[in-house]
């Protein structure tokens, strides 16, 4: 069968806290930590971006396949915080990872939902026989207007997956795609931050999606809540994914492992794929994961996975998802937040 | 700030730690053609592992316009297990925590964004291990 | 080989000249030296200048400079080796005089470098481009690192670095041309801003508009030009790598040492012989490290004797009686010559409140970069 080979996380070492922001903008911290269940965020460091997030969880995911990276034959980034609007990230990272030249790469955009995206085809590569690996990563230094609510939980991440069929780690049982023109959220070309419909995010944009693809990803996989040992779906909040889940008939237990958003804020495309990181971290083999991404504009990427008796061995090669989240961490206040960000209009550099 | 034409030559050693180990032992991450010492032309190409060692380290507070942002920032020169001499920063750490004697290992970072329409430098940094 | 001297010296004010271009002050300076000298017209002239290109956007100075002196039709080269771009102008051009093939010859150099914001950036091409400056280093912070190694392993001081600076300026307070005549106190230098720890701003030499040249001639010809012709006795020149991580020693200055041995080998001097040195002090620690490759102490010693006071009048060898880089000024391609026209005038017996007693023999260390490059010239007064 095809699965996962390989998978990794990075997650950037620093933080902003809620309540930092919250002062900057006079709003009451505590109504915010508890309404979004969000303690602090992550934020790349100065140095840090999509490009060198996605070459860090990819690292990771070489680790634990043990591959030669010579043998992939896709790659795919999905992020909507590429650093160029035109130029590859992809080329960036095979170069630094000493994939190809003789590989496909393309970056793909999606809102929230691009990096399922880079892994839904990498997966369909390996099955189609295309080619023996392929590499799909969804990574994100996401934007939040200043004094949005998103600001509370924009933040900086990614999660590798690598896609094969010998010494696979978690096989793909069963995928499902649903996908509407909802306008949702979006940002247009040389905005600096996108721009959102508010409360028409939830009802007809997130949880139409992330039920509708579940609801027909259980339906195909003739399979109830109550056979998979975790469940984990876009987090663009704490809130969101455990009424999503529990609708769908989870449990907050099943939930709980993969809810990496009350820790690191929302990644955006690596949002569920740092969530299933962290599952894949503590899976026993032969339990199973239901996986559901969204992005906005909308649409909703469905994954059962299986974990294989290979899992074990592997699973401390690399930094876990939680072990990133909860280690050593620099805060920062807002000012410094907002230079790291790149959100003060500085001078150009001639 | 290099342009694109200087910066995609680069892009071996620099991404991927690309380096040349010549008869006598000696390892360079510079692109060679002799070795200083023993004249000797024939090498092999390896690639470095990126775990090293700080020789020697400085705080930098003045630095060159590009690098203003990033003010102050750790640069130390790492010999790598493998004998190569390398410069780079050391980031993700407090400038305290910075030793002569330390380990480190080679990260893929962004150097700098040359200014707001240039193209982005990409390269090895260090982080505490 | 013929024997050389040097019959004429000129300097042009050592700061910020805002009014002057950099073909002002290398006349004011090239013009003054041949007064100096008493001569008309040079068969040839060499320009020392690091980076005229970057600063002023101005290259080709052998022409522009011939032209700008009055010397149309003279034979020109405009010499680059970062910092010792001065020292090599002069080596070249006491070749040409001492091969026979010309008579009277310029060694000068220049560096206008107020013209531009991002000094520091220009600065750094002098080090390894792609595998240093590419990183954000800057030569601060390249002597920064080799301060931090030193002090880790000889012990040294950060107040004992800091009187370094302190003799420098106590030297340039009897300078009329130094940039910075004044004195400082170590509290002065310790409470200075941080460039590259352990390096403060009092420990760095200053940014400087500024020329220097002197004029060259067979010392059998020298007479008919002045009454104190000054012997060039020796040269000694010598590269090292240019990236200070490839140095064998972090904190040793191979070319500086090779250039030494050339030079006290050329001359059969050695250390003790000598009555003063104007080294290359770039900054406090490059005072030190300097001087223990030139043989005036033993390594790791050279910092702590300093500090005592051994490099100032009554120590055991006089340095930088100019005020050096730090106090004096150190517009970059300049300070090579600007060293020899020091080394002249306190072998002439014109140095004032700063002359050293007797002088007999002066050197000068001119280096370039973190000590990719040095020249070392050995001048005895006759």
């Amino acid at each position: 069968m095809v699965g996962i080979v390989g998978y990794g996380a990075y997650i950037p070492k620093y933080r902003i806290k809620t309540s930092s922001i919250a002062e900057q903008w006079g709003n009451d911290a505590t109504t915010i930590e508890q309404g979004l269940m969000l303690k602090e965020k992550s934020v790349p460091n100065i140095d840090e971006d999509t490009i060198t997030i996605s070459v860090q969880a990819a690292k990771y995911a070489l680790k634990r396949s043990g591959i030669d990276p010579q043998k992939i034959g896709a790659v795919y980034i999905g992020s909507e915080s590429h650093p160029y609007a035109v130029k590859p990230s992809g080329t960036v990272l095979i170069d630094a990872l000493g994939i190809g030249p003789d590989v496909h790469v393309a970056d793909f955009e999606f809102a929230c939902k691009a990096g399922t995206e880079a892994m839904f085809v990498a997966y369909s590569h390996v099955k189609s026989g295309n080619m023996d690996y392929a590499l799909g990563i969804g990574a994100d230094t996401s934007q939040g207007a200043p004094s949005d609510a998103l600001e509370y939980s924009a933040s900086a991440g990614g999660a590798a997956f690598i896609f094969g069929k010998e010494n696979v780690l978690a096989n793909v049982l069963f995928t499902h795609s649903y996908t509407t023109d909802t306008a949702d959220f979006w940002r247009r070309e040389y905005m600096h931050y996108p721009r959102h419909g508010g409360r028409f995010t939830g009802e007809p944009a997130y949880f139409k999606h992330i039920l509708g693809c579940g609801k027909a990803l259980l339906e195909k996989s003739g399979l109830k809540p109550s056979d998979f040992a975790y469940a984990v779906f876009h987090m663009p909040n704490g809130k969101f994914p455990l009424k999503a889940g529990t609708t769908l008939g989870f449990t907050k237990n099943q939930i709980q492992a993969g809810l990496v958003v009350t820790a690191m804020g929302n990644t955006y495309s690596g949002s569920s794929p740092t969530g299933l990181t962290a599952i894949l971290d503590i899976i026993k083999p032969g339990e199973k994961v239901f996986m559901v991404s969204f992005g906005s504009g909308a649409g909703s990427d469905g994954f059962i996975f299986e974990a294989t008796e290979k899992i074990s061995e592997v699973q401390d090669l690399a930094p876990k998802t939680w072990d990133q989240l909860n280690g050593k961490r620099f805060y920062l206040d807002y000012g410094k937040y907002l230079a790291y960000r790149g959100k003060i209009l500085f001078n150009d550099i001639v | 700030m290099a342009n694109s034409q200087r910066y995609t030559r680069e892009i071996p050693h620099r991404y991927r730690l690309e380096a040349q180990k010549f008869k006598s032992g000696f390892v360079s991450l510079s692109r060679r053609y002799v070795d200083p010492e023993t004249g000797e032309q024939e090498y092999e190409k390896i690639i470095l592992k990126g775990t090293g060692t700080i020789l020697t380290y400085t705080v930098i507070y003045v630095s060159a316009d590009a690098f203003s942002k990033q003010t102050p920032f750790v640069i130390a020169i790492i010999e790598t297990d493998e004998g190569a001499r390398l410069t780079a920063q050391v980031v993700d750490c407090e400038p305290e925590e910075v030793r002569i004697g330390a380990r480190v290992e080679l990260v893929f970072r962004k150097i700098i964004n040359e200014g707001h329409s240039g193209i982005i430098n990409y390269g090895y940094k260090a982080v505490l291990i | 080989m013929r024997e050389v001297a040097v019959i004429g010296i000129g300097i042009s004010k050592f700061g910020e000249l805002w009014d002057q271009s950099i073909r002002d002050i290398f006349a004011e300076a090239a013009l003054s030296a041949m007064k100096n000298a008493n001569i008309k017209k040079i068969d040839a002239l060499y320009v020392g200048s690091m980076s005229s290109g970057l600063y002023t956007m101005q290259e080709h100075l052998s022409s522009l400079m011939t032209d700008y002196i009055g010397q149309r039709g003279a034979a020109g080269f405009r010499i680059e080796s970062a910092c010792a771009s001065g020292g090599s102008a002069m080596r070249l051009a006491y070749l040409e005089v001492a091969s026979g093939m010309s008579d009277i010859v310029l060694a000068g150099g220049v560096e206008k470098m107020w013209d531009v914001d991002d000094g520091s950036a220009i600065l750094a091409t002098a080090s390894d481009q792609e595998y240093e400056a590419y990183h954000g280093v800057t030569f601060p912070g390249l002597y920064a690192m080799m301060a931090k190694l030193y002090m880790h392993r000889y012990g040294l001081t950060r107040e004992e670095l800091a009187q370094i600076p302190v003799i420098s300026h106590k030297h340039a307070v009897n300078n009329p041309n130094a940039q910075y005549p004044f004195e400082i106190t170590v509290d002065t230098v310790l409470k200075s801003s941080l460039v590259a720890d352990p390096l403060r701003l009092m420990d760095c030499s200053p940014i400087t508009d500024g020329a220097a040249c002197v004029i060259l001639c067979p010392l059998e010809m020298a007479k008919d030009f002045t009454d104190k012709p000054v012997k060039v006795k020796a040269v000694g020149a010598a590269t090292g790598t240019i990236a200070l991580h490839d140095h064998k020693d972090i904190i040793r200055l191979d070319a500086v040492r090779l250039a030494a041995e050339r030079a006290y080998k050329a001359s059969g001097l050695s250390p003790q012989d000598i009555d003063f040195v104007e080294v290359h002090d770039c900054f406090s620690i490059a005072q030190i490290l300097v001087a223990e490759e030139l043989g005036f102490f033993s390594f790791g010693e050279g910092g702590k004797a300093l500090a005592e006071g051994q490099g100032t009048y009554g120590g055991k060898i006089v340095i930088n009686p100019s005020g050096g880089l730090k106090a004096k000024g150190h517009p970059v391609g300049a300070t090579g010559i600007a060293q020899i026209v020091e080394a002249v005038i306190q072998l002439r017996g014109e140095a004032g409140k700063r002359q050293v007693n007797n002088a007999k023999f002066g050197m000068t260390q001119n280096m370039g970069g973190s000590g990719g490059s040095c020249v070392v010239h050995i001048l005895e007064a006759l």
